[in-house]
């Protein structure tokens, strides 16, 4: 499954049925038996017999179109397309014969009368030779011969001559992505593909997917680096690195380069979809910015100085251990990536423990899902969702809280939005009016447009009118919870201070509405809730995770398909970081540091003895680092001067720092305060293991040597050995044993395993061999499940006269976080710049136009950046992306934090917005102070 | 953010909420920030709400 010779995925033509009575008949004499509503050609295609067609494909339900696909029925007249029908008991089916032949050839020739001879080809090629057409009787019309070729779309091409107009993209649009974006336009000769109004690709509701270039038949729809290098020669399937969706990709190659990344049909996360960044977003990986030798340099004033990997390790660790020497072992720490593979986040985290001696380890997962853990543990036993991807298509009623999915999560938005149509109910909780709240063919049933900081107002209100209406799963409860607890916090949720007629005042959703979403959630079905960090990145983050869990468990919906608590993860492996022991508290899964005999299995693996107390984490680390306690950082793939709150603070703690070191694969914001530089290695040229948002964990495969020239893994294994802790992996499958032998949960998870399966959800053990898909089946992870009590407490960021608006920050669908990656990329087209979010209202107010440069200006810090006028938002909020280092929005959010893990407070900040003329100050200074930072000196002349 | 800490437990009430409190603080703050807010006790605990005074309090008994 690694490494081979270019996959040619089946096709059997139509998509499978579910269930169903058997049914037998016969195919040119051949038995077979399939459910009931199997079309014909699918039940040709298991029996070998490869019915010729065009416009039918099993990732597409049948459209009849091509008329290529007929066949004649033993008993029935005419020629039906086999695409259409469906089986019936008893049938003999033939699929070749004089008639049929002379129907295809007919066809086939008004095909190929509009088609150039050159294009004829691939699928159209074939299908001219199987149905033996030498000669058009009709010359050449070949209405589109002379239609441009559109190139708008930095990825991919669509050259209408080569189109057959078999409405597979069209259908690909509406069916698999749900944007609705194509259409076919004219009529006859004259019918066209058309993207929204016959506009441009670029120009248009396309989002660049790349469904309609997968589903293209021909070379109508082609990527424009497949035209660049040549057709690929072999794939490697492989796992994203962007979202924590984790779409599998065959990493299509030719020699040593890639050609394409095409989304792996088999692949259990996405089948066989992408979205336009793991699908076209990769080149990244060759930029010019990209750094590819080690640097050090004395001090941060000095420019960097390219050394061999030896004298940057060699330096890198005298650094940390002077400084260990002189303030201690806690003086120092570590900080694992969410971007990066399990084995290496184990790693970094195992260095900081065994070979640093201390516990200041943490990981970007405590700017966005830390309160996920928390507050799951506490309510289910597990820090993870509920899930798998799949059950979506059980669920009746969807609630998506403070998530955006299909700018964040595209591909199982893509699932959802499927799920939607076919006529589950939707309710949002967003104070913006995200695209799920109507889009096409589908309308949120409510959508609760909370001010921003009250999720814990609402969702109690949600659950006081599922316990005052009598609207609990009293056997659910009774039987799968702690029967105590649940006493407890009926009556804490049934007091009138939770009511939707007082929690309307506190967070402006109508009391009716508040009302109607709670019916409806809890009486409509399979309740499934999918959240963001639109919950988490709160004040009261972790307590509102616990009132999610509660009004699950209240309503029973947990512990089967199409129900769940299901949070949705920002990175590609958030899940697996938290998996791995990265957090200060906790070694890999999830067992707490004070735990003797967790802590006694650990010494026994590493030879070490390791501290039983907690450790720093990252906002605890640059508070102690401005105090003088915490002076020398290794950070793995991760920007936390862009990405983590209030900028000056963190600046500030960085400088004041003796080493700082930067593993990445660009010199980003955080570089800039670094001793010393270890050039990272892409997703391309690693191997490893990711862990997406439903627990999945699947293979990374390496399809190129890293350009840096050595791993991620590798460089911390060379820097713990130049700690004198030696780490001697020869390759990522040993580090995963490791993991698998200390680690319960994923005790059964190894290389030849996923190799053998393709993906596992953990819990992987005895009692779950092959994974676990839905959790919590029958009993909880903790036992019982824990009603806890949520107490809704009003954030300390409050508006006033000078900060009047409520800022809140999120991200686009084309870029990525910090946008290290997607910025050096074609993506940059769709975003080229943070823009601030502002109601029509608020801008009058101010007179401010749309594209006016606007002032942002927080209690902590101010910025500029243009103003986009939008009703998305309500009245008295802001919204703006952090994905640009120019913007640097998060100098204006604070340094308020969830009560129980410092995850930042970014969806709340109060702000002044007013017209501007230019950067702020803080921006100049910026800028200058990065020019400066970034200088690599010449290489003397030898 | 100990008085974040001691708002969320309040609804518990009194006791369970300094249990909390205390088992919260031992399990994630890093001891030198243990040392920091119980010498701010020690210092006359300004600020501090009654929980989270009774909290502290136990972790000074270390």
């Amino acid at each position: 499954m690694s490494a081979m010779s270019l996959i040619q995925d089946a096709d059997l033509g139509t998509p499978p049925v579910a269930g169903g009575a058997s049914v037998t008949l016969t195919i040119d004499g051949r038995e077979v038996t399939v459910p009931e509503g199997t079309s014909v050609m699918r039940a040709a295609a298991l029996v070998g017999v490869d019915i010729p067609r065009l416009c039918a494909t099993d990732t597409l339900a049948a459209f009849g179109s091509c008329r290529l696909c007929l066949v004649e029925i033993a008993g029935r007249g005419g020629t039906p397309a086999s695409c259409t029908t469906p089986v019936a008991e008893g049938l003999a089916v033939s699929t070749t014969g004089e008639r049929l032949d002379r129907l295809r050839h007919g066809v086939m020739e008004l095909y190929l009368s509009d088609h150039p001879e050159h294009e004829i080809k691939g699928c159209v090629g074939e299908a001219a030779r199987r149905a033996g057409v030498e000669r058009v009787r009709y010359g050449t019309p070949a209405c589109h011969a002379g239609a441009q070729t559109d190139e708008s779309n930095p990825y991919f091409a669509f050259d209408p001559a080569a189109c057959i107009v078999c409405s597979r993209c069209v259908r690909a649009c509406d069916e698999v992505q749900g944007t609705f974006a194509l259409t076919i336009a004219g009529r006859g000769f004259g019918s066209r593909v058309s993207a929204s109004q016959e506009e441009p690709f670029l120009g248009s509701e396309c989002v660049s997917c790349g469904a309609c270039v997968q589903a293209c038949p021909t070379d109508a729809l082609i990527e424009k680096s497949v035209r660049a290098e040549g057709l690929p020669e072999r794939s490697v399937i492989t796992t994203c690195a962007y979202c924590g969706v984790g779409c599998a990709f065959e990493a299509q190659m030719r020699g040593d380069e890639v050609v394409r990344m095409t989304p792996w049909k088999d692949g259990k996360a996405n089948h066989g979809h992408s979205c336009v960044k793991g699908r076209f977003a990769w080149d990244y990986a060759g930029h010019k910015d990209r750094i590819l030798k080690p640097m050090i340099r004395e001090t941060i004033a000095d420019p960097w100085r390219e050394v061999s990997w030896d004298e940057a390790i060699a330096f890198a660790a005298e650094r940390l251990q002077a400084i260990q020497a002189e303030h201690g072992r806690g003086a120092v720490g570590a900080i694992t990536s969410s971007r990066c593979t399990n084995e290496e986040t184990y790693l970094v985290q195992k260095l900081a423990r065994a070979a640093l001696h201390t516990n200041n380890v943490d990981t970007c997962a405590r700017v966005c899902h830390s309160p996920t853990g928390y507050g799951l543990k506490a309510a289910f036993g597990t820090s993870a969702g509920t899930q798998d991807f799949d059950s979506v298509d059980h669920a009746d009623v969807i609630m998506v809280i403070g998530a955006n999915p299909t700018d964040a999560h595209p591909v199982f938005a893509s699932r959802m939005k499927r799920r939607l149509r076919a006529g589950a109910k939707l309710i949002v909780v967003d104070p913006r009016a995200i695209d799920l709240v109507r889009t096409p063919h589908i309308e949120a049933a409510h959508h609760l447009a909370l001010k921003p900081g009250t999720n814990v107002a609402l969702l109690n209100a949600l659950a006081h009118v599922v316990v005052a209406e009598g609207l609990v799963d009293e056997a659910f409860v009774r039987e799968r919870c702690d029967l105590p607890a649940f006493q407890a916090w009926a009556a804490f949720v049934a007091d009138g201070v939770n009511s939707p007629e007082t929690v309307e005042g506190v967070c402006g959703v109508p009391a009716s509405a508040l009302r109607a979403a709670a019916r409806l959630y809890a009486t409509g079905g399979n309740g499934a809730i999918y959240y963001g960090l639109g919950v988490t990145e709160h004040s009261q983050g972790t307590t509102t995770v616990m009132a999610i869990a509660n009004l699950a468990m209240a309503t029973g919906n947990l512990g089967r398909p199409g129900v769940g608590v299901n949070p949705l993860r920002g990175q590609n492996n958030v899940q697996g970081s938290c998996d791995m022991g990265s957090f200060p508290h906790e070694l890999s899964g999830y067992r707490h540091i004070s735990e003797e005999p967790v802590r006694r299995l650990f010494e026994s693996l590493w030879g070490v003895t390791l501290d039983p107390e907690p450790g720093l984490r990252i906002p605890n680390m640059i508070d102690a680092a401005l105090d003088g306690s915490f002076r020398g950082l290794y950070v793995q793939g991760e920007d936390i001067l862009q990405s983590d709150p209030n900028s000056s603070h963190m600046a500030a703690g960085l400088a004041a720092m003796d080493c700082v070191i930067v593993q990445d694969l660009f010199l980003n914001e955080t570089a800039s305060y670094a001793h010393v530089f270890l050039p990272g290695s892409t997703f391309l040229e690693k191997d490893g293991t990711f862990t997406n948002a439903e627990r999945r964990i699947q293979r990374v495969r390496k399809v190129m040597e890293p350009r840096n020239g050595l791993a991620d893994w590798e460089i911390t294994e060379r820097l713990s050995n130049a700690l004198a802790y030696p780490m001697n992996y020869g390759h990522p499958a040993q580090i995963m044993a490791e993991i698998a032998a200390a680690t319960p949960t994923f005790a059964g998870v190894s290389y030849q395993r996923l190799d053998a399966l393709g993906s596992i959800q953990w819990p992987c053990n005895e009692a779950a061999p092959e994974g676990t898909p839905v959790m919590h089946v029958g009993r909880f992870a903790r036992g019982a499940g824990e009603f806890i009590l949520t107490e809704y407490v009003p954030t300390d960021e409050r508006t006033g006269p000078r900060f009047p608006l409520l800022l809140t920050t999120g991200r686009v669908l084309s870029q990525y976080n910090v946008g290290a990656q997607t910025r050096r990329t074609g993506n940059i087209v769709w975003h080229p710049e943070d823009r601030l979010e502002i109601h029509p209202h608020d801008a009058e107010h101010r007179g401010i136009g749309d594209g006016d440069w606007v002032k942002l200006a927080s209690r902590e810090g101010e910025t500029s950046l243009r103003a986009l006028i939008t009703g998305r938002v309500s009245p008295g909020v802001v919204y703006t992306t952090f994905h640009h280092p120019g913007t640097q929005a998060n100098v204006v959010t604070t340094e308020l934090s969830d009560w129980a893990t410092n995850c930042p407070e970014y969806k709340v900040t109060a702000v002044q917005v007013t017209l501007s003329n230019g950067p702020t100050e803080w921006q100049a200074s910026a800028d200058a102070q990065n020019r400066r930072a970034r200088r690599i000196a010449p290489i003397p002349a030898e | 953010m100990a008085n974040q800490i001691g708002a969320f437990f309040r609804a518990q009430g009194e006791a369970a909420a300094v249990a909390g409190v205390e088992d919260h603080l031992r399990r994630f703050w890093d001891p030198r920030m243990r040392r920091e807010i119980v010498a701010h006790l020690n210092a006359g605990g300004e600020g501090l709400t009654p929980s989270v005074r009774a909290a502290v309090a136990r972790l000074a008994q270390d």
